[in-house]
């Protein structure tokens, strides 16, 4: 379950975890001595007609007691918060990294938009988890004990009120909430259906208006903002009963303290001071408590966003079959080969099947065929990402599965179907292949893939900051940069997942010429959609349901008419 | 203070609840003193040893705070809540009326900046202006008066001193934070740093694998972490000052209570038994003042949240066109014809097209082609009635286009662009939009001739399939046939087909363009491509550049001689 896994984490803040309990532990001695004061101050000036001059050194105790109160306070507030973050960083570190352990396969598999979220959102979640509700759980624990131990001794009626009532307050706190939170669930819900509908309609606004629906949806959202507003009431009520309750216990509970004291003093059965010191003591004691209450919300927030970041976490890697051997030339000048590969994703959906092939160094090999035939599955396999489950492949005569993966990856240049991105300026961008290029290297590899008189067009050249957030490429220039990264880095083999998309002729134009450029004396294999790609291979596999249904060079399989030629028909005239 | 003022005329409309809320707000913490205060009156005048019976009055006081203290603040919540949620529905109804009175150029232009997700953020931190910038000084006030006069029964000093710590307190702490949070915008650039870079490592997964990238990666991810954290941990020092302070403020204060408390009873100043009540009570009236620490740092969210969303409402529509009138005569056909028009964009001084002529024909087909840039989209956004045009003119049916009620210029022109824009709903409300009113029969039609029904039978619900935010379920082809339904539907005249097959693969693209020719029969079509395919069949191709016809006439012609049309389609094929 979620909190014990959360509680282990504790361990990157174990030093400002234990700081946080003693100062704690210091406050709740520091309460019981400001009541001891304030009682003897009060009983000393009211009953035994003592002045200023006689009391002035409790009244430096108790100024002492509040400004070191004080001091505890602040650094029991920091120490929280730098334990929090110590977690967040190192959570976030452990999370990087076993993402990279699961590799882009896995990443495919999710949705990006959820795990970002996990990432930073449910990772940011948890500081009030350790930051306040973890404290707060360790004060809400010592302090009320410490007034217990205390009070016994002085008063058992006061006492056993005090120890009867304390639990009932958790004991409803976690009643209601788990009510409330079932119903939150809701809630939360709703409330962002709302915010989303309201998003979702401005930003089709233009379409609204054109389908002359503008008006039309102006009734409408006011009609569901009204029945918004009775759900979210509806809700609301439920959590505001646990207020209610919270409330409720403690202001009755101090009622009857007070009460029950004021009774016996009539009799004489207990001393005023004893009894204002314990009236004193009664909103320290449930303060905690309350303090807790007001923040079991964060804590449930906190153990929601968990159970995300544990389950990513808890995936388990996948399996890695690599080797030590390093790729010698002599490896490499052997070519490569499938021979009866077949692979299922989750071992579920078979994606290729019985696949053989081989490529002779320097040769280029094209896969055509629809999407789903399992083309990028053949790519994924050679960058080592999956392993299949029958067959093998060979580099030269060494299985795939003995090579030492980073070493075999730096013999490929993979160019994907989507490049992405990242936030940095142009430079960076295309030197993330290799990032200790020089600049003049850079501006070569773009040369080569047709992009650098583009860049020297940005506002600030190659360090225009380009990415997430700042100004983006059109598809034909994304394509291009993934271009120039593989001409910084000069490996033997190449692999093209050639995007789909329809591009503008000059674009289409640029990119042809680029590729030409780069598939000089290298092996490639190559995902191909159009036809000047197709041009450039020695041999085309084509594909269908994961499956080889035809070999031959372009010309060959077109006068066969077979389905190579049914799929450029398939295609239309458009790339052809 | 303008702003302020426009914004706070929202809530005019539910003051009655706003002042119930506060009172209740107000209620509820002099529960708790008056809880605290009858109390500790009730032991000190025990101490005296009266009658049970003289007693009784005192113990109800206290069993009556014991249990209002929870009714108030359970109250307090419902108003509140009840307020605050009636508001934000009334400025949602509110920006969207002004927003909905723009024309379709100025909604795109916003969609593109994201100004649209900010304003929703905005809209709803308008509504958290009130819970948490207007209520907690008015419940501060409110407590502040009641103990006030409260001790000015006893003496004036307790009175005066306890207002100068209580002014300490309120004023002083919040212009401290105030002064603290000048950093919050290093905070936000650095966590917007983090942010882009964790996104950044999730969705390059494929990059940083095949390039060996991962140890740099957590690397470096671990460094903007760490500057973060800095700052974080230092917004946390200060932001622990103010809640250090504002104990230390409220003890204080007890403490100068009970001090001169002490000296008034040395004096005979102050009865003795009032000494523990006045302390709990001036203790307990600082509840109020906890909720105002962050009021500057809100106030000021709220405001520039408030502006913005100002600024958004208060841009005029740039296209005002007439109501509807029943004098609107139907118009005699749907010829159009472009004299001599010209537009220059609004925050520009380039015109984006000049002195275009051309003349379509009801049931013609014409095809714009030009690079990008050249204004295709610009004649097909004017032609649209998006922007306002002030040189030279469009007629439908001899009639200015600037002239046409919103009804029936958009029952004229139908568009289908390359962003279609999709609704969260399902795929049948979504085609339905473009004719609310239509019959079953109707609606089978338009999804049969729209080519749809192959893609609809693969899904699980059919029409009834809820589609996600934009549609996102749907592929970029089944979006183009959902907005090509939409015009089956709705079947206007005239057609602007602008770039329609954009971004889709190729056969995809084959597929829509079944469609489309289906969809261009008769009628008048406007065909807006930068790619020449599909041409051959029309009436009149118009070759833009630079915002000028370049070329004009039929496929055939225009490839038969060394023309700019010529260069594009052999570049594109």
């Amino acid at each position: 379950m979620a909190p014990s896994s959360l509680l282990k984490l504790t361990k990157h803040m174990k030093k400002e975890f234990i700081l946080v309990i003693i100062i704690g532990t210091l406050t709740g001695i520091l309460i019981i001595f400001q009541a001891l004061t304030i009682a003897r101050i009060v009983d000393g000036s009211f009953l035994k007609g003592l002045g200023l001059a006689d009391l002035k050194p409790l009244f430096l105790g108790l100024l002492f007691i509040i400004l070191f109160r004080a001091g505890l306070f602040w650094l029991g507030e920091v120490l929280a918060h730098r334990g929090a973050t110590l977690v967040k960083e190192n959570l976030r570190k452990e999370l990087l990294k076993h993402l990279f352990a699961l590799g882009p396969i896995y990443g495919r598999s999710q949705d990006t938009g959820h795990l970002v979220n996990t990432l930073i959102e449910g990772v940011e979640a948890l500081e009030v988890y350790f930051s306040r509700y973890l404290p707060n759980l360790a004060l809400a624990a010592i302090i009320p004990i410490g007034i217990l131990l205390v009070a016994f001794p002085q008063d058992l009626l006061t006492s056993l009120i005090f120890l009867l009532t304390a639990p009932l307050i958790p004991l409803f706190m976690i009643l209601i909430g788990n009510l409330a939170d079932a119903r939150a669930n809701q809630q939360w819900y709703i409330l962002g259906r709302m915010s989303s509908h309201f998003l979702d309609v401005l930003d089709g606004l233009a379409t609204l208006k054109l389908l002359k629906q503008s008006a039309s949806q102006a009734q409408i959202m006011s009609r569901l903002s009204q029945e918004w507003q009775t759900t979210t009431m509806s809700v609301l009520r439920i959590a505001f009963l646990s207020a209610f309750f919270l409330e409720f216990f403690i202001t009755i509970s101090t009622a009857i303290v007070a009460v029950a004291l004021g009774l016996r003093l009539i009799y004489g059965k207990i001393a005023f001071e004893t009894a204002f010191f314990l009236l004193l003591l009664a909103p320290e004691y449930y303060t905690p408590l309350r303090t807790l209450g007001v923040n079991y919300h964060a804590g449930i927030t906190g153990i929601k966003a968990a159970t995300d970041i544990f389950e990513l976490l808890n995936t388990p890697i996948p399996p890695q079959q690599e080797g030590k051997k390093i790729v010698t030339p002599q490896i490499l000048a052997k070519g490569i080969a499938f021979t009866n590969v077949s692979f299922a994703y989750n071992n579920e959906t078979t994606a290729i099947k019985d696949v053989s092939f081989n490529i002779k160094p320097g040769e280029k090999l094209a896969i055509v065929g629809f999407s789903g035939a399992g083309k990028s599955t053949i790519l994924r396999l050679l960058m080592g990402f999956v392993t299949p489950q029958q067959g093998n492949i060979f580099i030269g005569d060494t299985p795939l599965t003995d090579l030492y993966m980073d070493n075999w990856r730096e013999q490929i240049v993979l160019v994907p179907q989507n490049p992405y991105l990242f936030y940095g300026s142009v430079k960076e961008n295309i030197a993330f292949s290799r990032p200790k290029a020089t600049l003049k290297e850079v501006k070569q590899a773009a040369r080569l893939a047709e992009i650098h008189s583009i860049i020297e067009t940005l506002p600030q050249g190659y360090d225009t900051i380009i990415g997430q957030g700042a100004r983006t490429l059109s598809s034909g220039q994304k394509q291009r940069l993934a271009l120039a990264r593989a001409f910084l880095v000069d490996s033997p083999l190449v692999l093209l997942d050639e995007a789909t998309t329809s591009l503008d002729p000059e674009n289409e134009q640029l990119i042809k010429l680029a590729l030409q450029r780069l598939l000089t004396n290298k092996t490639a294999i190559l995902v191909a959609h159009r036809l000047a790609t197709l041009e450039m291979a020695d041999k085309i596999i084509v594909m269908e349901k994961g499956q080889i249904v035809e070999l031959g060079t372009h010309k060959k399989l077109l006068e066969a008419k077979g389905s190579y030629y049914q799929l450029r028909q398939a295609y239309g005239g458009i790339t052809i | 203070m303008k702003t302020t003022f426009r914004l706070a005329k929202l809530r005019v409309p539910y003051w009655k609840l706003i002042v119930l809320g506060v009172l209740l707000a107000f209620l509820t913490i002099s529960s708790n003193m008056g809880l605290l205060i009858a109390s500790a009156f009730l032991l000190s005048w025990s101490a005296l040893k009266p009658s049970v019976m003289d007693l009784m009055k005192l113990i109800a006081t206290v069993r009556f705070f014991g249990l209002s203290r929870a009714v108030f603040r359970y109250g307090e919540r419902y108003t509140t809540h009840q307020a605050a949620l009636a508001i934000l529905g009334n400025i949602r109804n509110w920006v969207y009326l002004a927003l909905a009175s723009l024309s379709p150029g100025q909604l795109q232009n916003y969609h593109s900046g994201q100004l649209l997700s900010r304003l929703v953020t905005d809209v709803e931190k308008l509504q958290e202006i009130y819970l948490r910038v207007l209520l907690p000084p008015l419940i501060a006030l409110l407590v502040f008066i009641a103990t006030f006069v409260f001790l000015l029964q006893f003496h004036w000093s307790l009175a005066i001193f306890f207002a100068c710590l209580y002014f300490l307190a309120a004023l002083g702490i919040p212009l401290l934070v105030k002064r603290l949070t000048k950093s919050k915008t290093d905070l936000t650039r650095s966590r917007e740093l983090l942010n882009t870079y964790l996104t950044d490592s999730i969705k390059g997964l494929t990059e940083i694998t095949a390039f060996r990238r991962a140890s740099d990666t957590i690397e470096i991810a671990a460094g903007q972490d760490n500057s973060l954290t800095r700052w974080q941990n230092q917004l946390a020092s200060r932001n622990a000052l103010t809640g250090t302070l504002t104990q230390l403020i409220s003890h204080l204060a007890m403490y100068t209570t009970l001090l001169l408390a002490v000296y008034l009873v040395s004096k005979g100043e102050l009865k003795g038994i009032w000494i523990a009540p006045l302390a709990l009570g001036v203790l307990a009236s600082f509840e109020a003042v906890q909720n105002l620490a962050h009021i500057i740092p809100n106030l000021e969210d709220s405001i520039s949240a408030g502006k913005r969303v100002l600024e958004l409402v208060d841009t005029p529509p740039a296209v005002i066109r007439p109501h509807l009138e029943e004098t609107w005569l139907p118009l005699p056909n749907y010829n159009l014809a472009v004299n001599n028009l010209s537009f220059t964009y609004p925050d520009s001084n380039q015109p984006a097209l000049e002195g275009i002529n051309l003349y379509l024909h009801h049931g013609n087909k014409i095809g714009i082609v030009g690079a990008s840039g050249s204004g295709k989209s610009t004649l097909a956004h004017l032609l649209l009635g998006f922007w306002r045009y002030e040189e030279g003119s469009i007629m439908i049916g001899g009639r200015e286009l600037n002239s046409f009620p919103e009804e029936i210029l958009w029952s004229t022109l139908g568009i289908v662009s390359r962003q279609t824009y999709l609704f969260n709903a399902t795929i049948k409300e979504n085609i339905l939009l473009a004719k609310p009113d239509a019959t079953e029969e109707e609606l089978l039609k338009a999804v049969a001739k729209a080519q749809l029904i192959p893609h609809l039978e693969k899904l699980p619900k059919g029409l009834d399939t809820k589609i996600g935010e934009d549609g996102w379920k749907l592929s970029g082809g089944q979006r183009q046939l959902v907005a090509l339904a939409r015009i089956f539907l709705s079947n206007p005249p005239i057609l602007i087909l602008d770039e329609a097959t954009e971004g889709l693969d190729p056969i995809t693209e084959q597929e829509v363009l079944i469609a489309v020719k289906e969809l261009m029969e008769h009628r008048s079509a406007i065909f807006v491509t930068h790619r020449l395919l599909g041409l051959e069949e029309m009436d009149e191709i118009i070759v833009l550049a630079q915002g000028k016809i370049a070329e004009k006439g039929r496929h055939q012609d225009l490839i038969n001689k060394p023309s700019l049309y010529r260069k594009m389609y052999q570049a594109t094929n």
